[in-house]
Formats: structure tokens, sequence, C-alpha cells
């Protein structure tokens, strides 16, 4: 877009001059310009396109450029209709990018300059090799959508479990579990398995597609929460007094006295960590690979109630009964930062897959939608009744449950929302919501038991087979286990942000000696300081042994003495040096000096 | 003399005798050598037991001699009598001169044996005046034959270099070298070498040939070569000569250009511009009468220039010249004028161009127009006729005043138009908020000081309670949304001046530590709290009552008692704060109420507890406030930790005269209290309703790179090396082969050679393929 001043004023100055003869050598270096986009490939395919068409328009004389130095010509002089790689749309690379392209620099080291090209085409290659196979992800997500005039929320769960085909008719049902209280739900990773734990002792593990018990117990305490380790194979129960752990036949196995009256737990898989939370204000976090503690951190903020986790960054959330929420990693003893997001108590926190937003809701029967990495608030909506349990599936639908209505959200933090996506009633008061990953699924644990509803668009439609792979075999699960745990992330690792570990640690000379003194015990540069030798025969008395000591401490002394002296001359010599330069220089005659006075 | 002599060389025979040292003790002068002789000559005459002796006498003097210097002892000369005496020597007459050239061939001339040819070279050797330089010395010549040889084997050596530097900057190196690439070939590779054999393909290509078309490497066709080489000398000339007058004019040009571009006359610019302007609209005209497309591309570059135009803020008087004219503005004639001009060519840019192309887009100009022009203008026009209050205000106050009023006024000013841009039908009214806004900043800055002086007022406070009581009832009144919306602006609101009464009241704290009226902090705290709460909610109800239309009842702001250059401060301070908030106001949200389809029919309860719920129902009963001000605090105490402490070292009545009453001097003082360095700032400095910890994470620090490693010149350069990952769980199969494959590849088997001479060949003839290509 240049101005049209400049443009104009340029074609007015070489047009003066008599047109310079055409000459067959530009046509040919414009053609040849062309043929160069064109192999570029997929930035220009728009202008590769025209030119190709200004290509074909031409009459069909036989181009030399190229030829069969770069193999695109064929023997018989055509070219090739589809040249260079196939191209790949511009939104789908720009999926995976990751970070800005770095700039060459202009004068380098040769080391560096090819270090940085190197790098730059290894990533550039990656992300155009991600983007090419993108395309085996053929899943969509899907939808619901209502008539004319119709909400979406008031379509009713049967009619949609008939509309739809048999098995996904299956995945609504309900479990009536009247005996054992309120129930709390958790899936596994993979989202074949359900565990419900009942407030009043009741455990039970199910493969909820082919509804079969794998186990069911009664532990004959009060549970406040369940929640699945790493496999099928066990999960973790918080009952009155201490954290257990059984195995998929219901089996006990743990019984962790460290951790009592714990709360809320939330399992964190690529660390093997169990955070927990106590009614005595403690988070704890298990490594269940090794059956250590790795930390107790002491919050100071009394009961823990309402717990979450970032599945970014593997920060645990907690909300508190002043409002604020607060979020911790095991590294550090204090909150990594405090929030007020309520005036009232929080009831709830939940953070989407990305790590973007975090939705919260309170007493004060508001929700609230934050910028989790910006620490600011997007959205803030009123709920009449307020919601006691939120959750958020894959696919970023929120649900929120005010008493004994489940409703699901969709898009809370981009558009302000104004109705539920979908709305169901159930028996009981809810007392735990799970989406179910990989499935169009949501999990309600309430007061008479437990409702599996259908909620279209919930579940991620493509899943990593290496990953989380739901229909995995015994053999695979077993695999998966050892690479998992060879692929364990330190819980050192776990900070705010997940990229400092590339980060260069630009800390001062005094900080990491300070850090070395805490991680260590001791100084390790200290000097150690002298204590006197016994002697005998009296020679060891008390004024002889000061006086040995003095001699010592004025050795010592003398040593600094010297040697700050000695930097003092050479400062003094070097500004001698230095003035004696300038003198030089002052003093060489100019031609003009001659005009001075 | 002679006697001494004797005796002393008596004395040196005798050591001599005793010990045989061939060291000479004595030191000879060499005056009295030939004394010394003759007296040696007595010596042998008169001991002549000995010829030993006197022959090793003889040596060791002649030793001695030798060792006086490099001056050879004259012997005597044949006529003179002396006891020594060379028989060789034989003193000629010029002995001492050297002999020339000329000497020795001046015979040859005479002598008539020699050839012509001999004599002249011997001729031409006298000419020759230069000394033949003398052979070099056996080591130098061999050094310099050393350092030849060394040449040579360097430059030898060296063309390796360029190949040996490739291969070690090279990816991947694949051993043995120089392998055929496998995988499949280009066709035409193939097809070089392969040769026609049946019938059918000797017919095709011998009617390829004979239409000279290219048969196995299409590179160019004899056509083409032909017309390659058609470019003769002199159009080669032409096109040259036209290439260099292209670039003389071009530079003349630039010149040119650059010349005009350093005059710094304002009237020149002006008056250039104006004649571009008329002559672009000339050919404008000239334009959409010919080529109407183009005319209309141009439009649309004006029209686009006058949005850019309208969107800046360039001619809209709010620059620095401008802001600094508004103060002058109200009484100099001739900066108003300049600000008016300033807004005309404003006006002139911004205006739409009528044209008969486009006449789809037509409508009123004069909205923008009273958007653009700044109150303050006319404030400042209007300020000469008494009827406007708000000038009747400034005017009759002091002249010191001045100053301030001017201050006020900006605010005023900024207040006024962020309310125009908010509304259009405000305009007209902005005068009238001015005022507004003037008396409540003035009424806040009252309160804050009222609250400094807390005990004062209380009767006041009472009063305003009852307001925003009665207001209260009227708020609930409200929708719900309405309610919720004003309850967050309110939120909002509160926190700020929260976080200010709290640093007062702390500050007011450290001052008044002796005060008599013993507060607990926290009921200070809550009163500031409930004051300002009050004020702030009355001022919000009068500011809504202003805007629908309503007669404004607000109390009389009370006459401030304060010096005004305190004022002007505190006003100053005001407007920054105020931004503030507004920053903060956009954080917050308005919050939207949800329908949802069903009520529910179990009433929430939180937990089964009993207490439990009770306890959270007094929560609820006791939310607002306390969470807030609790979280402040809070906050506040964080910031405060983090803060460096100053360290007072000083010592009362250290090196002065004791006794009561004693004062610290301020200078004593000073130089006893060591500050340290501001820490940087707090990342949550902008958040008000954030606490993010400062501690450093030093569990990661172990894992991290706490260097820059060697090539990299800046920490960003390294980040982004590593930025992105190379394991299998983010890449795909081909891309970790690619990325980590290894930097030397040796085949399994295969001998490696060194690498010969004919790799550096073709490697050669490469690059000089490439060249010719």
């Amino acid at each position: 877009m240049a101005s049209p001043g400049e443009g104009t004023v340029k074609v007015s100055h070489v047009e003066k001059k008599k047109k310079p003869p055409a000459r067959y050598w530009q046509g040919a270096q414009e053609a040849g310009k062309d043929a160069n986009n064109v192999g570029k490939g997929r930035e220009q395919t728009a202008k590769g396109l025209q030119e190709k068409k200004a290509k074909t328009q031409k009459p069909n004389k036989r181009k030399r450029e190229g030829g069969g130095r770069d193999g695109k010509k064929l023997i018989s002089g055509r070219s090739d209709p589809f040249p260079g790689p196939a191209p790949i749309p511009e939104a789908r690379v720009q999926k995976f990018k990751r970070k800005e392209k770095m700039k060459r620099p202009r004068r380098a080291h040769h080391k560096l300059r090819n270090i940085i090209v190197r790098s730059e085409e290894a990533s550039e290659m990656a992300q155009k090799q991600a983007a090419r196979f993108d395309l085996l992800l053929p899943e969509d997500a899907g939808f619901l959508e209502g008539d004319e005039g119709e909400d979406t929320c008031t379509i009713s769960q049967e009619d949609i479990a008939e509309a739809v085909d048999i098995t996904s008719g299956a995945k609504y049902f309900n479990l009536k579990l009247s005996q054992f209280g309120p129930y709390r739900v958790d899936y596994s990773k993979t989202g074949r398995h359900l565990l419900l734990g009942g407030r009043r002792g009741h455990v039970a593990c199910i493969d909820w597609q082919s509804k079969q018990l794998m186990c069911e117990i009664n532990v004959m305490e009060s549970v406040t929460d369940v929640k699945w380790l790493h496999t099928e194979a066990m999960y973790a129960v918080a009952q009155k007094k201490w954290l257990y752990i059984y195995d998929s036949n219901g089996i006990e196995l743990h019984c962790i006295r460290k951790f009592n009256d714990v709360l809320r737990m939330q399992f964190l898989p690529y660390h093997f960590l169990l955070a927990t939370a106590s009614a005595t204000g403690f988070l704890q976090y298990l490594d269940v690979s090794v059956g250590k503690e790795v930390t107790a951190i002491c919050t100071k903020t009394g009961r823990l109630d309402v717990m979450c986790q970032n599945p970014y960054n593997a920060i645990i959330h907690l909300g508190h009964p002043n409002g604020t929420v607060t979020l911790w990693s095991p590294n550090q003893k204090e909150a990594l930062v405090k929030m007020l997001c309520h005036q009232g108590a929080v009831r709830s926190v939940a953070v989407d897959k990305t790590g973007l937003y975090m939705v919260t809701s309170g007493m004060d029967k508001k929700l609230k939608v934050y910028d989790i990495r910006a620490f600011k608030p997007l959205k803030s909506y009123f709920l009449p009744a307020g919601a006691s349990c939120l959750s958020l599936s894959q696919r970023g639908l929120l649900s929120a449950a005010t008493g004994d209505i489940v409703q699901v959200y969709r898009d809370v933090w981009r558009a302000p929302v104004t109705k539920p996506y979908m709305a169901h009633r159930v028996q009981g008061t809810v007392w735990g919501l799970h989406f179910c990953p990989f499935e169009d699924v949501l999990g309600v644990g309430h007061a008479e038991g437990f409702t599996s509803m259908l909620i279209p668009g919930a579940g991620e439609p493509n899943f990593d087979g290496l990953d989380a792979n739901p229909y995995r075999s015994a053999k695979q699960r077993q695999e998966w286990e050892v690479k998992a745990l060879l692929e364990k992330i330190q819980p050192e690792l776990i900070t705010l942000n997940p990229d400092e570990l590339g980060h260069i640690d630009q800390a001062t000379f005094e900080q990491r000696h300070q850090d070395r003194v805490q991680a260590l015990g001791f100084d390790p540069l200290a000097k150690e300081k002298f204590i006197p030798k016994f002697k005998k025969k009296g020679r060891s008395s008390t004024g002889g042994v000061e006086r040995r000591k003095k001699q010592v401490a004025h050795e010592d002394q003398r040593e600094i003495i010297r040697k700050t002296v000695e930097d003092r001359m050479k400062m003094e010599k070097e500004r001698k040096e230095r003035e004696k330069k300038m003198v030089a220089l002052s003093s060489q005659k100019s031609a003009l000096d001659r005009f001075k006075k | 003399m002679a006697k001494g002599s004797k005796k002393s060389l008596k004395t040196r025979s005798e050591v001599t005798n005793t010990g045989a040292v061939g060291k000479p003790v004595m030191v000879y002068d060499e005056e009295n050598e030939g004394d010394l002789q003759e007296a040696g000559g007595n010596i042998t005459s008169e001991v002549e037991e000995d010829c030993d002796h006197e022959r090793k006498r003889q040596k060791l003097l002649e030793a001695i001699s030798a060792l006086g210097g490099g001056r050879k002892k004259k012997l005597g000369e044949r006529s003179e009598a002396a006891v020594q005496v060379s028989e060789f020597t034989v003193i000629a007459e010029g002995e001492g001169d050297k002999i020339d050239l000329s000497d020795l061939i001046g015979t040859v001339k005479k002598t008539p044996a020699v050839s012509a040819k001999t004599k002249k070279q011997l001729k031409h050797l006298q000419q020759n005046k230069k000394t033949i330089e003398c052979p070099l010395s056996k080591q130098e010549s061999e050094r310099i034959q050393r350092d030849v040889a060394f040449q040579n084997a360097a430059t030898k050596v060296s063309c390796w270099k360029s190949i040996i530097k490739q291969n070690q900057r090279a990816e991947q190196l694949v051993f043995p070298l120089n392998q055929e690439p496998s995988g499949p070939k280009p066709m035409e590779r193939v097809v070089a070498g392969w040769k026609a054999q049946t019938t059918l393909e000797q017919e095709i290509f011998a009617l390829l040939s004979a239409n000279k078309q290219p048969i196995n490497d299409p590179i160019l066709t004899p056509i083409e070569t032909a017309s390659l080489r058609a470019m003769s000398l002199e159009e080669a000339k032409i096109r040259r000569a036209e290439l260099q007058k292209a670039r003389a004019l071009q530079s003349y040009y630039e010149a040119k250009a650059r010349r005009e571009r350093k005059i710094k006359s304002k009237k020149y610019h002006k008056v250039h511009n104006k004649a571009k302007r008329r002559e672009f609209l000339k050919r404008f005209d000239e334009m959409v009468k010919t080529d109407p497309a183009s005319a209309l591309e141009e439009l649309n570059k004006m029209e686009l220039a006058r949005m850019q135009e309208r969107m800046s803020l360039k001619h809209q008087n709010s620059g620095k010249w401008a802001r600094s004219k508004v103060i002058m503005a109200k009484y100099d004639e001739g900066t108003r004028k300049a600000m008016q001009q300033q807004l005309e060519v404003n006006k002139e840019l911004t205006q739409r161009q009528v044209t008969s192309l486009n006449d789809e887009h037509e409508d009123e100009e004069a909205g923008d127009d009273a958007e653009v022009m700044p109150d303050i203008v006319n404030d400042a026009e209007q300020g000469l006729d008494l009827s406007n209050p708000w000038m009747r205000g400034k005017l009759s106050e002091d002249p010191s005043e001045k100053e301030m009023s001017a201050l006020v006024s900006l605010t005023a000013e900024d207040d006024g138009t962020a309310e125009t841009t908010e509304k259009h039908e405000e305009v007209e009214e902005t005068e009238e908020e001015a005022l507004l806004t003037e008396f409540h900043s003035k009424r806040k800055l009252c309160s804050a000081q009222e609250a400094d002086t807390v005990p004062v007022i209380f009767v006041e406070e009472e009063e305003e309670m009852e307001i925003e009581e009665e207001n209260k009832p009227a708020a609930e009144d409200l929708d719900a949304s309405d309610n919720e919306e004003e309850e967050l602006s309110e939120f909002t609101n509160l926190f700020q001046v929260k976080a200010e009464s709290c640093r007062a009241a702390e500050a007011e704290q450290a001052k008044a530590a002796s005060d008599a009226s013993h507060r607990d902090t926290s009921a200070q705290l809550e009163e500031g709290l409930m004051t300002i709460r009050t004020l702030e909610d009355v001022e919000f109800l009068s500011l809504e009552k202003s805007a629908t239309g309503k007669t404004p009842i607000h109390p009389q702001p009370s006459p401030t008692k304060e010096n005004p250059t305190c004022i002007t401060q505190k006003a100053g301070k005001n407007r920054k704060r105020k931004r503030g908030i507004e920053l903060k106001e956009v954080l917050t949200k308005e919050t939207k109420v949800i329908q949802v389809p069903f009520t529910p029919r179990i009433e929430d309860t939180e937990d089964s507890d009993e207490n439990l719920e009770q306890r959270g129902l007094i929560r609820e009963a006791f939310a607002g406030d306390d969470v807030m001000s609790d979280f402040l605090r809070d906050k506040r105490m964080q910031e405060d930790a983090g803060k460096p402490k100053v360290v007072d070292l000083t010592l009362p009545g250290w090196g002065e005269w004791g006794g009561m009453g004693l004062k610290l001097t301020r200078k004593k003082s000073r130089r006893h209290r060591i500050k340290t360095a501001l820490p940087p700032p707090r990342k949550d400095q902008h958040l008000p309703s954030v606490i993010i910890s400062e501690k450093r994470n030093r569990s990661i620090s172990l894992h991290q790179v706490n260097s820059l490693p060697f090539p990299f010149e800046n920490h960003i350069q390294f980040e982004n090396t590593i930025r992105s990952p190379l394991g299998r769980t983010w890449n795909t199969e081909q891309t970790v082969k690619k990325l980590v494959k290894p930097e030397v590849i040796t085949q399994l088997g295969a001998i490696i050679e060194p690498m010969a001479r004919e790799e550096l060949m073709k490697d050669k003839k490469q690059v000089f393929v490439g060249k010719t290509k």
C-alpha cells in the first residue's frame, strides 16, 4: 500500500525516458519467479494458483527454465499441475505453532547461526508435519440443535436418548441408590470406569459402558471423596478418619494414616501425585508411584472443602469461606496466588483443560469466569440459586448444579450466556458432578443415587491412543503404565508457568548461593572457625589460647588488608595510566591550537 | 722506573715459579710494554738455566697482551735494532691504504693480450661501485629454506581447509563419504545412460534430432541458444548507457528531494503542500473523466486517510502543544486563534469528500464536529460573558487561585470529554456536568480530609448514613439486574477507596501512635470504610439523578479551609487515581442474570452439619465488608513485608554531650540510616483483588540452565532454540527421526578411506559448475 504520491512521482520520472525495449530475458525472469513461488508451496497457494492460470493462458510454449534440474518437469515437457508438497491450511499450521519464529541474528558466530537456523528449521518441520497429520483426527464433536423457537435447554434427556442410536441411548441411565446417601463421582482417565462413593460408606466401581460391576463394598465409615489413581486398578477413598487405597476388587491395599480428615482429593496423572485437602487445613501430596508423602502444607485457612486442579500446570486451586481462591504448588509453603473472587464463601471451582479459564461459584450466588493466566475476571453471571458443584468438560462445557437441577452451559467465557445449553432435574440434591472423558456424558451423583446424562458435544471426539486410550487392552495398559512411570514428571517441576523449565535462571549469584545453603543445610563457602588445639604441660592456658586465636585472626585480617591494598594500588595505577593517556591525548597538538590564546 | 719494574718482575717470576698458574695477576699498562721487553731481555741474560721457563713466560706475556684488546702488538721493523724482529713483515710505503680496482686494472689497458671483451667487462665492473654481499651464513640460509618449505606445505594443505570446515559444520556426515545417493533417481538421469535400441525408439530420436529438439537433457533448444547468442555488443552498450542515465537521473532526483526535505521553513512547506494538493485535485478531476475506476480507488484511499485522521488524535488539540496552549487560551487571543486554526485543519481533513462518483454515503457531518471540538475552547470563549456561571465562579476568584482553577478546569475537561464520548445528547450539558464533577472532586477531597480527622464530623456521617438508608429501599425496588450492576460498580469503587482509606488510616496510625484516644485499628478501619462508602453512594446517586435530568440534590460542599496549593496537589492526585479506577472498572464485568427453566425444588443445603450451615449463613450474612477489608489488609501486609526496611544505627548520645532533652541531629540520623534499594514492582500491583507471591521458586531453579551456554548472545535466542519439544509424545514419528538423527553415520562393513585428492577436485568442479549455472 504505497502512498499514491510516491508512486506517481516515481512513475512520472521514469516514464520521461523512452521505454526500454522489451527484452526476452525479462519475461523469463518473471516466469522464473513464478516457478519459485509455486515451489514454496503453502503460503502462497493463492498466488500460485493465479500464476498457474496465467501460465495456462500463455501459448503452450516450451519453457526451458527449471528443466531437468529441479525435477519438476516431466520428460514430456509438461509441467506438474500440482508442484511441490501439498499445501496445508494456514489455520491448521497456526494451531501447532510454538512461540514466534526467531529472527536470524545479523552478525553472529557461525555456530550460533547454525544452531538457530537448524532449530528454526526443525520446529517449522515439526509444526508442518503435525499440521499435516492433523488430518488423522477425523471425528467432530456433536452438538444439540433445537427446532425453531425451541430452546435446547427444554429438551429432555429421554427425548435425546430416544433420538440417538441404541448404544448412545444406553448411556443415559439412572442408578437408584437411596440408602447410602449422596454420592461422589469420579471417572477414570480413559473414561471407561466409574467410581461412586456414597456418604454412608458405599463404594462401587463400575465399567459403566458395559454396566459391569467391578466391585462393591461398604467401608462402614463415612466417605467424603473418592478418586481413581493412575489406572483403573486402584482408587483412593477418603474416609472419616484416614485415607484408604483399594484395588478394583475392593481389597484394601493401604491405609495412610498421615492423611487424616481428608475432604477432597485430586489426582495429578502425569506427576503421579494425589493431592488431598483436609478439614484441618492441610494440603498434602502423596506420590503414588513410590508411596511417599511429598509435602504437607498448612494452608492456615481452615476447613478445605473446595478443590480442583489445573490440568495445564498441575496447580491445585482451593476455595475458601472468605471468598478467596488460592493456588498451590507442592514446592511452596505459601499460596502462589490468592484471589478474591466472591463476597461470600466459595462453593466450587473448576479450571478448563487448556488452563486458560477458571470458573468459580460462591455463596453470593454468582458464577464468575476468570482468565487464570492474567488473574482477571472475564465474565460474571448471577444464578438465582447459586451453584454448588461445577465441572468443565474437555470441550469446555460447564455444568453447574443448583439444588437438584443440573445445568450445562456452553462458551461461558466467550459470549455472555443468558440461558443454559441443557438442563436436567435429578431426584435429589446434587453432590458430585463429573464429565466423562471422551464421551458425551455427564455423571451426576446425588442423594438418590447416580444419573448419567447425555450432553452432546461434551467429550473430546479424538483420543490420543498413547496417552489415554478408552479401548486399550490389558497388555496395552501394562505397557502404558510402564511408559508413564518412566515419563513421570517430578513434583519439583510444578510451577505456575509450565514453560519455566525452558527459561534461563536469571537469579543473582547471592540468590543462588542462598538457595544452595538452604538446600544443603550449611554454607559450603563459609570459612571454618578456628579452634585452638589443646596443648599439654600448661601451654594451653587461657591467655595462651587467646593469644593463639588472636594470632590467627590477625593473620586473616592481614590477608584481607593486603588484598584490599593491592586492589587499591592496582586501581590507582590504572587510574594514573588513564590520566596519562588523557593528558597525552589532550596534549596532542592540533592545527587549530595556534588560534588559542 | 726500570728498577721498579724489575722488582715487580722478580716478584712475578717467583709467583710463576711457585704456582704454575696461567692466570695473570698483574695488569700491564700499554706504555711500558717496550720497557718490559727490554727488561725481559735482561732477565733472560740473567737467568739462563731454564729455557723452558723463559718460553712459558713469553707465552704468558703474549696471552696477556692478547687480553688487552684487539690491538695487535706491532712487531718492530727490521731496520730497527730489536730483540724480536719479524722476518716476514716488510712494511711498504702505503701500507694502510686500500687497494683500488683501478690500480689493478690500470695495467690491463696497456697489455694488448687481453681481449676487448674482458676489457669491457672489467670496465663495467669498474663503473659498478657496489660491493658484493657476502654469502649468508649456513644457519640463516637454512632457516630461509625452511620458511619457504613451510609456506609451500601450508598452501598445499590449506586447499583442504574449506572441505574440512564444511565437514565440521555439516549437520550429518555419512561415512564413507563419496557414496552414491540411494533412492529413486530422476528419470532424466536414467534416460541419459540409456540408448535407443528398438527401431521405434530410433525413429523417435531421429525425429527429435531432425526437429532440433533436445534429446536427453532439455536445457536449451538450438533456437534458444541462437537467440541467446543474438545479443550484440552494440545493443549491450546502448542498454548500459540507458541504465547509466537512469541511475544518474535518479541520483539527481534523490539529491533534490533530500534538499527539499531539509528546508525548515514552515511556510514553504505549507505552500508546497497546498500546491501539491491542488495539483492532485486537478489530476483527480481529470481522472474522474478519463478513468473512473482508478479515480474510485483514489477516492477510497482518501476516505481511508480521512478515517485514519478521524481515529488519530492529530489536530484534535490534545497534544502537548495544545495542552500548553489551553492554559493560556483564556487570556490570549493569539493562542485561541491558533487552536481554532488547528481545529479548522482537522475539520478540513476529516471532511467527507463530496463527489458525483459515490453519493450513497452522504449523511450528516454535524455530529462529528461537535465531537471534535474540545469544550475547553468553547469555555474559554464563553468565559468572557458573565452569564456563564462557570466562568463567573472562576473570575471572582483571587489571582492567587488562578493556577488552581486552571488545573481544576483541566480535570473537569477530562471528565467532560469522557462523557461526550459516552453520549451524544449530553454535549450541551457538558458545562454543567463539569461543574458538577468539580464539586464532586472537591467534596471527595473534603471527605478524605475529614476521614483523616475523624472525630470532628460524626454528625455529618450519621446524616449521610440516613441518606443512604433512604436510598437503599429505592435501589431495591429496581430490577435484580440493575441492582447487581450497581453493586458491582460499587464494589469496584469501594475497593479503590477502601485501599486508599486503609493506607491513609495506617499512615495516620503511625503518626498518632501516642494519641490519647486509643482506638482499635480495626475499628478505625471500619469507620473510615463506612464513611467513604456512604459518601460514594450519595455521589453515585446524585450523579445518576443529574444524568436523568432531575435537579441534583446534594449538600453544599463544606468550605475548604486548606490553602489552595494543597488542593491543587490533591486534585492532581485525584485525577491520577481516577484513571486508576477506570482501569479497574474495565476489569469487572457486569453480571448477567441467567434464566433457568426449572426452579429447584429442594433447598440448597450446603452441609448437613447443622453448625456448619449456620456458620455459612453467618458468613453469608456478614459477607461484603469484612471479607474485602481482610483481603486488603492481607495484601497490604504482604506488600510491606516485601519492602526493604530502613535500618537505623544511630546511637543517641554517642559522640555528643550527655544530658536531658538530648536531640538527635538530622544529619547524624541520616548518616546512620541504611536504606536499601527498592525491589522491583510487584506482579500484582495492578490487580487489586489478587496477591501474587513474590517468593522465588527454588526447586525449579535446580533444574534450570543457570548460565547462558556458549554461542548464544542472549537468553531469548537460547530459549527460542529449545522451545519445541523433541519427543515422540509431541511429534510425529518422521519428525522425531529427523530431529534426533545422529551426527555421524558409519556404514557397517564399509571401509572408510582417508579423503583422496579427487574429493577436493570434485568439490571444486562442483563449485565451478554451480557458478556457471
